[in-house]
Protein backbone atom coordinates (compact mmCIF):
# COMPACT_ATOMS: atom_id res chain seq x y z
CA UNK A 1 0.00 0.00 0.00
CA UNK A 2 2.22 2.42 1.10
CA UNK A 3 5.34 3.38 -1.51
CA UNK A 4 8.55 4.14 -0.44
CA UNK A 5 10.14 7.91 0.03
CA UNK A 6 13.02 6.98 -2.36
CA UNK A 7 11.91 7.19 -5.96
CA UNK A 8 13.81 6.78 -9.00
CA UNK A 9 14.36 9.79 -11.45
CA UNK A 10 12.20 9.67 -14.50
CA UNK A 11 12.98 10.81 -17.94
CA UNK A 12 10.00 11.72 -20.58
CA UNK A 13 12.23 9.59 -23.45
CA UNK A 14 15.78 7.99 -23.36
CA UNK A 15 18.44 9.39 -26.24
CA UNK A 16 21.52 8.10 -25.60
CA UNK A 17 23.92 10.75 -26.08
CA UNK A 18 21.21 12.82 -27.88
CA UNK A 19 21.62 10.93 -30.99
CA UNK A 20 18.94 8.45 -30.76
CA UNK A 21 15.09 9.21 -32.56
CA UNK A 22 12.34 10.02 -30.26
CA UNK A 23 10.11 7.48 -29.35
CA UNK A 24 7.18 9.48 -30.52
CA UNK A 25 7.91 10.70 -34.02
CA UNK A 26 4.66 11.57 -35.42
CA UNK A 27 5.39 12.08 -39.17
CA UNK A 28 6.45 7.99 -38.78
CA UNK A 29 3.07 6.30 -38.37
CA UNK A 30 3.64 3.24 -37.14
CA UNK A 31 5.02 5.11 -34.09
CA UNK A 32 1.37 6.58 -33.03
CA UNK A 33 -0.07 3.18 -31.60
CA UNK A 34 2.99 2.04 -30.65
CA UNK A 35 5.85 4.23 -29.01
CA UNK A 36 5.22 4.62 -25.21
CA UNK A 37 3.97 7.39 -23.87
CA UNK A 38 5.04 7.31 -19.99
CA UNK A 39 7.98 9.00 -18.70
CA UNK A 40 10.73 6.07 -18.36
CA UNK A 41 12.39 5.51 -15.37
CA UNK A 42 16.08 5.79 -14.87
CA UNK A 43 17.94 2.47 -13.89
CA UNK A 44 21.51 2.92 -12.66
CA UNK A 45 24.04 0.66 -14.27
CA UNK A 46 23.44 -2.47 -12.32
CA UNK A 47 25.17 -5.85 -13.22
CA UNK A 48 21.89 -6.81 -15.39
CA UNK A 49 22.72 -3.86 -17.52
CA UNK A 50 26.61 -3.87 -17.65
CA UNK A 51 25.98 -7.27 -18.87
CA UNK A 52 25.34 -8.72 -22.25
CA UNK A 53 25.13 -12.10 -24.48
CA UNK A 54 28.86 -12.48 -26.02
CA UNK A 55 28.36 -14.91 -29.12
CA UNK A 56 31.81 -16.34 -30.58
CA UNK A 57 32.88 -18.62 -33.52
CA UNK A 58 30.34 -20.97 -33.70
CA UNK A 59 27.72 -18.23 -34.37
CA UNK A 60 28.64 -18.26 -37.37
CA UNK A 61 29.09 -20.19 -40.77
CA UNK A 62 30.79 -20.09 -44.30
CA UNK A 63 28.70 -17.71 -46.09
CA UNK A 64 27.12 -16.16 -43.95
CA UNK A 65 28.94 -12.78 -44.65
CA UNK A 66 28.55 -13.28 -48.33
CA UNK A 67 24.94 -12.98 -49.23
CA UNK A 68 25.90 -13.56 -53.10
CA UNK A 69 27.23 -17.20 -52.14
CA UNK A 70 23.90 -18.61 -49.92
CA UNK A 71 22.46 -20.50 -52.99
CA UNK A 72 23.46 -22.43 -56.01
CA UNK A 73 23.11 -19.47 -58.72
CA UNK A 74 24.18 -15.80 -57.62
CA UNK A 75 21.63 -13.18 -56.53
CA UNK A 76 20.97 -10.78 -59.58
CA UNK A 77 21.98 -6.58 -58.47
CA UNK A 78 24.63 -4.43 -58.19
CA UNK A 79 27.86 -6.61 -56.19
CA UNK A 80 29.05 -4.77 -53.43
CA UNK A 81 31.74 -4.88 -50.44
CA UNK A 82 30.61 -3.47 -47.17
CA UNK A 83 33.48 -2.83 -44.29
CA UNK A 84 33.92 -0.84 -41.80
CA UNK A 85 34.71 -1.08 -37.65
CA UNK A 86 32.88 -1.61 -34.49
CA UNK A 87 33.91 0.68 -31.75
CA UNK A 88 33.04 1.95 -28.34
CA UNK A 89 32.17 5.14 -27.27
CA UNK A 90 35.80 5.51 -26.51
CA UNK A 91 36.97 4.45 -29.65
CA UNK A 92 38.20 0.93 -28.76
CA UNK A 93 37.51 -1.43 -31.45
CA UNK A 94 35.10 -4.00 -30.39
CA UNK A 95 36.54 -7.60 -30.89
CA UNK A 96 34.63 -10.90 -31.49
CA UNK A 97 30.94 -8.38 -31.65
CA UNK A 98 28.66 -10.58 -33.35
CA UNK A 99 26.60 -8.56 -36.27
CA UNK A 100 23.43 -9.61 -37.76
CA UNK A 101 22.11 -8.10 -41.21
CA UNK A 102 18.99 -8.19 -42.93
CA UNK A 103 18.18 -6.15 -46.17
CA UNK A 104 15.60 -6.50 -49.32
CA UNK A 105 16.90 -7.87 -52.71
CA UNK A 106 17.87 -5.75 -56.03
CA UNK A 107 14.17 -5.11 -56.94
CA UNK A 108 13.27 -4.12 -53.23
CA UNK A 109 11.03 -6.81 -51.92
CA UNK A 110 12.13 -8.72 -48.96
CA UNK A 111 11.62 -12.56 -48.61
CA UNK A 112 9.05 -12.28 -45.96
CA UNK A 113 5.27 -13.24 -46.42
CA UNK A 114 4.32 -9.57 -45.07
CA UNK A 115 5.94 -8.02 -48.13
CA UNK A 116 3.55 -7.67 -50.94
CA UNK A 117 5.36 -4.79 -52.70
CA UNK A 118 4.57 -6.39 -56.54
CA UNK A 119 8.53 -6.76 -57.21
CA UNK A 120 10.19 -10.01 -58.30
CA UNK A 121 11.68 -12.26 -55.58
CA UNK A 122 15.23 -13.29 -56.28
CA UNK A 123 15.41 -17.18 -55.74
CA UNK A 124 19.32 -16.85 -55.13
CA UNK A 125 18.83 -14.04 -52.09
CA UNK A 126 17.82 -14.86 -48.89
CA UNK A 127 18.61 -11.31 -47.91
CA UNK A 128 20.18 -12.07 -44.36
CA UNK A 129 23.83 -12.34 -42.42
CA UNK A 130 26.34 -12.61 -40.03
CA UNK A 131 29.65 -11.82 -39.07
CA UNK A 132 32.07 -11.23 -36.59
CA UNK A 133 34.39 -8.77 -35.73
CA UNK A 134 37.98 -9.37 -35.73
CA UNK A 135 40.38 -8.16 -33.34
CA UNK A 136 40.42 -4.21 -34.84
CA UNK A 137 36.47 -4.61 -34.44
CA UNK A 138 36.68 -4.99 -38.44
CA UNK A 139 33.75 -6.67 -40.29
CA UNK A 140 33.54 -7.31 -44.13
CA UNK A 141 30.01 -8.15 -45.71
CA UNK A 142 29.38 -9.07 -49.06
CA UNK A 143 26.12 -8.50 -50.64
CA UNK A 144 23.98 -6.71 -53.58
CA UNK A 145 23.13 -3.36 -53.40
CA UNK A 146 19.42 -3.50 -51.67
CA UNK A 147 16.35 -1.66 -54.04
CA UNK A 148 14.45 1.11 -53.05
CA UNK A 149 11.04 0.09 -51.92
CA UNK A 150 7.46 1.58 -51.55
CA UNK A 151 5.29 2.24 -47.92
CA UNK A 152 2.21 2.89 -46.57
CA UNK A 153 3.09 5.46 -44.48
CA UNK A 154 1.98 8.15 -46.62
CA UNK A 155 1.30 8.83 -50.50
CA UNK A 156 4.02 8.21 -52.75
CA UNK A 157 6.07 7.10 -49.62
CA UNK A 158 9.54 5.10 -50.35
CA UNK A 159 12.08 4.22 -48.29
CA UNK A 160 15.96 5.22 -48.97
CA UNK A 161 18.21 2.24 -50.10
CA UNK A 162 18.95 0.65 -46.48
CA UNK A 163 20.39 -2.42 -44.88
CA UNK A 164 19.47 -3.37 -41.35
CA UNK A 165 21.78 -4.50 -38.67
CA UNK A 166 21.74 -5.42 -35.29
CA UNK A 167 25.13 -5.25 -32.67
CA UNK A 168 25.35 -6.20 -29.05
CA UNK A 169 27.85 -4.03 -27.84
CA UNK A 170 29.78 -4.75 -24.49
CA UNK A 171 26.68 -4.61 -22.35
CA UNK A 172 23.15 -4.59 -22.25
CA UNK A 173 22.83 -1.34 -22.12
CA UNK A 174 24.59 -1.08 -25.42
CA UNK A 175 22.52 -3.43 -27.61
CA UNK A 176 21.30 -1.68 -31.13
CA UNK A 177 19.49 -2.33 -34.23
CA UNK A 178 19.46 0.44 -36.62
CA UNK A 179 19.83 0.92 -40.46
CA UNK A 180 22.47 1.56 -42.97
CA UNK A 181 21.78 4.07 -45.53
CA UNK A 182 24.05 4.79 -48.90
CA UNK A 183 25.17 8.07 -49.71
CA UNK A 184 23.38 10.68 -51.98
CA UNK A 185 19.91 8.34 -51.73
CA UNK A 186 17.22 11.10 -53.44
CA UNK A 187 15.20 10.09 -50.85
CA UNK A 188 16.49 10.94 -47.44
CA UNK A 189 14.36 14.68 -47.92
CA UNK A 190 11.03 12.43 -47.42
CA UNK A 191 11.94 9.63 -45.14
CA UNK A 192 10.40 9.93 -42.19
CA UNK A 193 12.66 7.10 -40.26
CA UNK A 194 16.12 8.50 -41.41
CA UNK A 195 14.68 11.94 -40.35
CA UNK A 196 13.92 10.63 -36.87
CA UNK A 197 17.12 11.21 -35.79
CA UNK A 198 17.01 15.08 -35.00
CA UNK A 199 20.82 16.16 -35.21
CA UNK A 200 22.21 16.06 -38.20
CA UNK A 201 25.71 15.11 -37.24
CA UNK A 202 24.18 12.07 -35.96
CA UNK A 203 22.08 11.29 -39.35
CA UNK A 204 25.05 11.64 -40.93
CA UNK A 205 26.73 8.96 -39.18
CA UNK A 206 23.68 6.41 -40.68
CA UNK A 207 25.10 7.25 -44.31
CA UNK A 208 27.85 4.91 -45.24
CA UNK A 209 30.92 6.53 -47.64
CA UNK A 210 31.63 5.04 -50.94
CA UNK A 211 35.26 4.02 -50.87
CA UNK A 212 37.21 3.72 -54.25
CA UNK A 213 39.94 1.37 -51.97
CA UNK A 214 37.36 -0.78 -50.73
CA UNK A 215 35.86 -1.36 -54.51
CA UNK A 216 37.33 -4.22 -56.22
CA UNK A 217 38.52 -3.87 -59.74
CA UNK A 218 35.92 -5.57 -61.96
CA UNK A 219 34.09 -6.75 -59.49
CA UNK A 220 32.10 -5.41 -56.19
CA UNK A 221 31.78 -1.76 -55.26
CA UNK A 222 32.80 -0.77 -52.26
CA UNK A 223 31.44 1.07 -49.38
CA UNK A 224 32.37 1.57 -45.96
CA UNK A 225 30.67 2.95 -42.56
CA UNK A 226 31.66 2.21 -38.90
CA UNK A 227 29.49 1.53 -35.83
CA UNK A 228 29.80 3.24 -32.21
CA UNK A 229 27.91 1.56 -29.61
CA UNK A 230 27.39 2.81 -26.06
CA UNK A 231 25.07 3.15 -23.52
CA UNK A 232 23.58 6.45 -21.79
CA UNK A 233 26.28 6.74 -19.58
CA UNK A 234 27.58 3.76 -17.85
CA UNK A 235 30.37 1.30 -18.04
CA UNK A 236 30.17 -1.87 -18.83
CA UNK A 237 31.47 -4.19 -16.62
CA UNK A 238 35.03 -5.47 -18.14
CA UNK A 239 34.96 -7.68 -20.50
CA UNK A 240 35.15 -11.52 -20.28
CA UNK A 241 37.11 -13.47 -23.09
CA UNK A 242 36.65 -17.38 -23.17
CA UNK A 243 38.97 -17.48 -25.76
CA UNK B 1 42.25 10.52 -32.54
CA UNK B 2 41.36 11.80 -29.22
CA UNK B 3 38.08 12.92 -29.60
CA UNK B 4 35.59 10.38 -28.72
CA UNK B 5 33.30 9.28 -31.80
CA UNK B 6 29.99 9.88 -32.02
CA UNK B 7 27.34 7.10 -31.12
CA UNK B 8 25.22 5.50 -34.42
CA UNK B 9 21.56 5.95 -33.79
CA UNK B 10 18.82 3.78 -33.25
CA UNK B 11 16.75 3.15 -36.63
CA UNK B 12 13.76 1.10 -36.16
CA UNK B 13 14.12 -2.85 -36.77
CA UNK B 14 10.86 -2.73 -39.65
CA UNK B 15 8.04 -5.04 -40.04
CA UNK B 16 10.93 -7.84 -41.52
CA UNK B 17 12.69 -8.49 -38.45
CA UNK B 18 12.62 -11.80 -38.67
CA UNK B 19 14.76 -12.66 -41.73
CA UNK B 20 17.63 -11.50 -39.84
CA UNK B 21 17.44 -11.80 -36.45
CA UNK B 22 14.56 -14.97 -35.69
CA UNK B 23 16.80 -17.91 -36.85
CA UNK B 24 17.96 -20.64 -35.06
CA UNK B 25 21.10 -19.21 -33.09
CA UNK B 26 19.22 -17.44 -30.86
CA UNK B 27 16.67 -19.52 -28.55
CA UNK B 28 13.26 -19.09 -27.07
CA UNK B 29 13.83 -22.04 -24.58
CA UNK B 30 17.35 -21.19 -22.63
CA UNK B 31 16.57 -24.82 -20.43
CA UNK B 32 14.47 -27.60 -21.69
CA UNK B 33 10.92 -28.01 -21.20
CA UNK B 34 11.47 -30.50 -18.47
CA UNK B 35 14.33 -28.83 -16.56
CA UNK B 36 13.72 -29.08 -12.95
CA UNK B 37 13.34 -25.38 -12.48
CA UNK B 38 11.70 -24.72 -15.83
CA UNK B 39 9.38 -21.84 -16.16
CA UNK B 40 7.28 -21.21 -19.06
CA UNK B 41 6.75 -17.22 -19.88
CA UNK B 42 4.61 -15.79 -22.37
CA UNK B 43 2.17 -13.17 -23.14
CA UNK B 44 0.94 -10.37 -25.39
CA UNK B 45 2.79 -7.83 -27.13
CA UNK B 46 -0.19 -5.24 -27.21
CA UNK B 47 -0.54 -1.59 -29.30
CA UNK B 48 -1.74 1.32 -27.79
CA UNK B 49 -5.29 0.33 -29.40
CA UNK B 50 -5.09 -2.75 -27.54
CA UNK B 51 -4.32 -4.62 -30.70
CA UNK B 52 -1.72 -7.53 -31.02
CA UNK B 53 1.81 -6.54 -32.36
CA UNK B 54 2.47 -9.52 -34.96
CA UNK B 55 5.60 -8.23 -36.20
CA UNK B 56 7.78 -7.24 -32.57
CA UNK B 57 10.51 -9.21 -31.65
CA UNK B 58 10.72 -9.69 -27.43
CA UNK B 59 14.59 -10.74 -25.88
CA UNK B 60 15.38 -11.13 -22.31
CA UNK B 61 18.43 -11.12 -20.46
CA UNK B 62 19.07 -13.09 -17.06
CA UNK B 63 21.71 -14.22 -14.83
CA UNK B 64 21.12 -17.72 -13.91
CA UNK B 65 19.45 -19.35 -11.25
CA UNK B 66 22.78 -18.60 -8.84
CA UNK B 67 22.45 -14.88 -9.83
CA UNK B 68 25.53 -15.16 -12.38
CA UNK B 69 25.56 -13.55 -15.80
CA UNK B 70 26.71 -14.91 -19.06
CA UNK B 71 27.88 -18.26 -17.40
CA UNK B 72 29.18 -20.80 -20.04
CA UNK B 73 26.57 -23.47 -19.12
CA UNK B 74 23.20 -20.86 -19.24
CA UNK B 75 24.17 -18.18 -21.86
CA UNK B 76 20.85 -16.11 -20.29
CA UNK B 77 19.67 -14.56 -23.62
CA UNK B 78 16.45 -15.34 -25.56
CA UNK B 79 14.22 -14.17 -28.20
CA UNK B 80 11.27 -14.74 -29.01
CA UNK B 81 8.98 -13.55 -32.58
CA UNK B 82 5.34 -12.35 -31.82
CA UNK B 83 2.71 -14.21 -33.32
CA UNK B 84 -0.39 -13.26 -34.91
CA UNK B 85 -1.86 -13.17 -31.95
CA UNK B 86 0.86 -10.63 -30.63
CA UNK B 87 2.12 -13.71 -28.57
CA UNK B 88 5.66 -14.84 -27.47
CA UNK B 89 6.81 -17.27 -25.24
CA UNK B 90 10.13 -18.16 -23.47
CA UNK B 91 11.04 -21.42 -21.20
CA UNK B 92 13.65 -20.61 -18.82
CA UNK B 93 14.95 -20.74 -15.40
CA UNK B 94 14.48 -17.89 -12.41
CA UNK B 95 17.37 -16.27 -11.82
CA UNK B 96 18.97 -16.16 -8.45
CA UNK B 97 19.77 -12.20 -7.26
CA UNK B 98 22.11 -10.10 -8.54
CA UNK B 99 23.47 -6.85 -6.41
CA UNK B 100 21.96 -3.69 -6.11
CA UNK B 101 25.19 -0.84 -6.75
CA UNK B 102 24.21 0.78 -3.50
CA UNK B 103 24.34 -2.36 -1.62
CA UNK B 104 21.93 -5.13 -1.34
CA UNK B 105 19.85 -7.04 -3.69
CA UNK B 106 17.48 -7.17 -6.14
CA UNK B 107 14.70 -9.50 -6.32
CA UNK B 108 14.98 -11.87 -9.18
CA UNK B 109 14.21 -10.32 -12.30
CA UNK B 110 14.70 -10.89 -16.59
CA UNK B 111 16.01 -7.82 -18.75
CA UNK B 112 13.28 -7.36 -21.92
CA UNK B 113 14.10 -5.72 -24.38
CA UNK B 114 11.28 -4.86 -27.30
CA UNK B 115 11.95 -4.49 -31.11
CA UNK B 116 8.96 -3.70 -33.29
CA UNK B 117 7.73 -1.63 -36.76
CA UNK B 118 7.13 1.49 -34.86
CA UNK B 119 9.09 1.63 -32.64
CA UNK B 120 12.16 3.58 -33.61
CA UNK B 121 14.64 2.18 -30.49
CA UNK B 122 14.53 -0.71 -28.07
CA UNK B 123 11.90 -0.26 -25.30
CA UNK B 124 13.21 -1.96 -22.08
CA UNK B 125 11.58 -3.13 -18.88
CA UNK B 126 12.16 -5.99 -16.68
CA UNK B 127 10.47 -9.47 -15.50
CA UNK B 128 9.48 -9.75 -12.00
CA UNK B 129 8.39 -13.06 -9.97
CA UNK B 130 4.88 -13.58 -8.42
CA UNK B 131 6.50 -16.22 -5.59
CA UNK B 132 9.03 -13.51 -4.43
CA UNK B 133 6.70 -11.51 -2.16
CA UNK B 134 9.86 -10.60 0.19
CA UNK B 135 12.37 -10.30 -2.07
CA UNK B 136 10.22 -7.82 -4.66
CA UNK B 137 8.70 -5.91 -1.24
CA UNK B 138 12.56 -4.45 -1.27
CA UNK B 139 13.75 -4.57 -4.38
CA UNK B 140 15.20 -1.15 -4.74
CA UNK B 141 13.23 -0.85 -8.15
CA UNK B 142 9.95 -2.39 -7.66
CA UNK B 143 9.58 -0.48 -4.23
CA UNK B 144 10.49 3.19 -5.72
CA UNK B 145 7.41 2.92 -8.35
CA UNK B 146 3.68 3.07 -7.34
CA UNK B 147 1.38 -0.06 -6.79
CA UNK B 148 0.47 0.66 -10.15
CA UNK B 149 3.81 0.57 -11.99
CA UNK B 150 4.59 -2.46 -9.91
CA UNK B 151 1.82 -3.97 -11.58
CA UNK B 152 2.85 -3.80 -14.66
CA UNK B 153 6.25 -5.33 -14.24
CA UNK B 154 4.97 -8.32 -12.29
CA UNK B 155 3.96 -11.40 -13.79
CA UNK B 156 1.09 -13.20 -13.19
CA UNK B 157 0.75 -17.09 -12.78
CA UNK B 158 -1.60 -19.16 -15.00
CA UNK B 159 -1.41 -22.40 -15.76
CA UNK B 160 0.64 -21.94 -18.74
CA UNK B 161 3.12 -20.88 -16.46
CA UNK B 162 3.54 -16.99 -16.00
CA UNK B 163 2.01 -14.76 -17.70
CA UNK B 164 3.60 -11.01 -18.80
CA UNK B 165 1.58 -9.10 -21.20
CA UNK B 166 3.22 -5.97 -22.44
CA UNK B 167 1.66 -2.51 -23.05
CA UNK B 168 3.45 -0.34 -25.34
CA UNK B 169 0.74 2.68 -24.86
CA UNK B 170 -2.78 3.30 -22.54
CA UNK B 171 -3.93 3.17 -19.42
CA UNK B 172 -2.13 -0.33 -18.79
CA UNK B 173 0.98 0.92 -20.77
CA UNK B 174 3.98 -1.25 -19.13
CA UNK B 175 6.46 1.04 -17.28
CA UNK B 176 9.40 1.06 -19.71
CA UNK B 177 13.12 1.66 -18.59
CA UNK B 178 15.50 4.20 -19.40
CA UNK B 179 19.36 2.09 -19.23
Amino acid sequence: MSVGERRLPVVDDATRAGVDPPNDHHDYVGTRLRAPKQPLVILPGTETELTGPAYGESAVEANDADLTRQHAGEPLGQRIVLEGRVLGSDGKPLRGQLIEIWQANAAGRYRHAVDTHDAPLDPSFSGAGRCLTDDEGRYRFVTIKPGIYPWQNHPNAWRPAHIHFSLFGRAFTERLITQMYFPDDPLFPFDPIYNSVRDEAARARLVSAFDIELTEPDWALGFRWDIVLGGREATPLEEHHDD
Amino acid sequence: MTEAPGLTPSQTAGPYLSIGLLRELVPTALVAPDDPGAVRIHGRLLDGAGDPVTDGMVEIWQADEEGRYGDEAFPGFGRAGTQDDGRFAFVTVKPGRVAWPDGGLQAPHLAVGVFARGLLKRVVTRIYFPDEEDANAVDPVLSALTAEQRATLVAVPDDGGLRFDIHLQGHAETTFFAV
